[in-house]
């Protein structure tokens, strides 16, 4: 018996051939549409990308600090609302390791903050070069909860742990002298890699008046929420001068070096009409691009009213009594 | 109309173009834009008006030089997508990081050059955004028209000083921009002199 042909469907149900056709293009279409959509929307994350990288797993597990802190709240503590740990070590300006506010916490990690020594020179009767692991035996450490306002206009409340600046200053005896302290970052391209491009003229260096330096609320600070200082933060020794912008408080310090003449700082030398020697957070003296009016604390919607030295009025105002601060910005 | 040969380059240049701002319109009230989420849209709708609109800007000299006809068919959706950030841009200035302060806002118009340039640059997208359409093609005669639109190029390069003056120190990537417009911008140049001297050549050719 032969079999039979397979039964061919109706010719009414066979696609007309245009219909065939224009689902085939409607189908490439959709492809090409698809593709282009894909590759637009790719190619634009990717030249914005930079803002919305997610942080999460460059938070710092930074080692918790051996010595015992006082925990008592101090005379010039906060009880503002702190910065959380994670927006505090994943937001940063620390040009040495890039110029992105994320840059720091992904990169820093090529500092070697152990050991560390640090230079203390100038017009100081006892000079001397001690390791920051003495300095922390020498001075007991405290917790001093500080207001932080950036000069770009946003701020932080953030929990340090440190020493007071007078207190080392005080061990190596300034001389009759010493009007000026002066501070140097390290200089290792090696370890920041962001000094090999000539951005800024690198080593950092800041600077304080004396008056400055001595102030009870200038700190030394060598760790921040009970830990020791993460690398993005500065380790393991920066400045904090909470009446001041956020850029004098000079990152991973190694030299201090008292001075009779007002020392060059980087971001004068950089930029002299935004930047000055004094920086005291005034919201009456606006930068040349925005005003300093008010500003963004980290995690709120709302802005809010920049105070005068950054709410620390009452214990410095009286060091610039007669200065015109519009001139010494 | 006639049906286009790719009748899916501008729908996907839409969706594709708009969802990076889709994207910040759903990460930023879900925290996901890191600390500063505010400053993280400001910079992201300004960097992609500034894309975008030098993206449009090529279209003609990528035709000059390549030869292509589709860049042509792209040119006005990617203006109206660069215009789009540009407008998001100054609201998320405006309304979420200024909170509508009308003082600080015109004071910062008004005496700081950094955000005089950008208002500057939206301004002038704003008739351009207008007389997009075939019909006002039409209603101011292409001449015109044409003349009207190389405001784009002003815009753009209003961006690109806007953008220098933001950054603090490193400029590299706002350059980057710089030098795309101006290569840009030659090309047109050079084909606009070309084009004179052939009709000067023809003219001599013909006298009347």
């Amino acid at each position: 018996m032969r079999d039979k042909p397979p039964a061919e469907p109706p010719s009414s149900e066979v696609t007309p051939e245009k219909t065939y056709l224009r689902r085939r293009e409607l189908l490439k279409n959709a492809g090409l549409f698809a593709g282009t959509a894909v590759a637009v929307a790719g190619g634009l994350h990717l030249l914005g990308r930079k803002q919305t990288r997610p942080m999460d797993r460059f938070v710092p597990d930074a080692g918790l600090v051996e010595q015992p802190v006082a925990q008592a709240m101090g005379p010039f503590d906060t009880d503002e609302p702190r910065t959380p740990y994670e927006d505090v070590t994943t937001y940063n300006n620390f040009y040495e390791f890039g110029f992105d506010k994320n840059d720091p916490a992904r990169f820093a990690h090529t500092l070697k903050p152990k050991p560390w020594s640090v230079v203390i020179d100038g017009e100081v009767r006892k000079p001397r070069t001690v390791d920051v692991e003495q300095l922390t035996y020498w001075f007991s450490l405290e917790e001093r909860v500080y207001r932080m306002r950036c000069v770009e206009a946003w701020s932080m409340v953030i929990p340090w742990l440190g020493f007071p600046l007078a207190a080392l200053l005080q061990r190596v005896e300034p001389t009759s002298h010493a009007k000026y302290v002066a501070f140097t970052t390290l200089l290792d391209p090696e370890q920041m890699p962001g000094q090999r491009r000539a951005l800024l003229d690198w080593p950092y260096t800041e600077g304080l008046r004396l008056d400055e330096a001595m102030n009870p609320l200038t700190l030394m600070a060598t760790g921040l929420y009970g830990r020791e200082l993460p690398n993005q933060n500065g380790a393991p020794l920066r400045l904090v001068v909470p009446w001041k912008y956020g850029f004098k408080g000079i990152k991973s310090i190694v030299r201090i070096s008292l001075t009779r003449e007002e020392p060059m700082t980087t971001w004068r030398l950089s930029a002299p009409r935004e930047y000055g020697f004094y920086a005291n957070v005034n919201p009456s003296v606006p930068h040349p691009r925005w005003s300093q009016a008010s500003e963004r604390r980290i995690g709120d919607f709302d802005r809010r009213p920049t105070l005068p030295f950054n709410g620390y009025a009452e214990q410095v105002a009286h060091l610039y009594t007669g200065m015109d601060l519009r001139r010494f910005y | 109309m006639a049906s286009s040969p790719y009748p899916w380059l501008n729908p996907a240049l839409v969706v594709g173009g708009l969802s990076p701002l889709l994207m910040l319109a759903i990460q930023g009230p879900r925290g996901e834009l890191g600390p500063n989420a505010i400053e993280a849209a400001l910079h992201q709708t300004g960097l992609l008006a500034l894309v975008l609109l030098v993206a449009s800007l090529a279209c003609t000299p990528l035709r000059l030089v390549a030869g292509w006809t589709w860049p042509a068919r792209v040119r006005r959706t990617l203006g109206l997508l660069a215009f789009t950030y540009a407008v998001a841009h100054f609201l998320v200035y405006a309304v979420l990081d200024q909170g509508l302060a009308w003082g600080a806002l015109w004071a910062d118009v008004t005496e700081r050059p950094f955000i005089t340039v950008g208002f500057a640059a939206l301004v002038l997208l704003v008739p351009l955004a207008v007389t997009s359409t075939n019909r006002w093609v039409r209603r101011l005669g292409f001449p015109c028209w044409q003349r009207l639109h190389r405001l784009a190029y002003v815009a753009a390069a209003l961006g690109v000083v806007h953008f220098v003056w933001r950054v603090k120190k490193d400029v590299t990537e706002p350059l980057i921009y710089g030098a795309v417009l101006a290569l840009l911008m030659a090309i047109r140049v050079g084909e606009a002199m070309r084009q004179r001297r052939a009709r000067a050549a023809a003219a001599a050719r013909n006298p009347a």
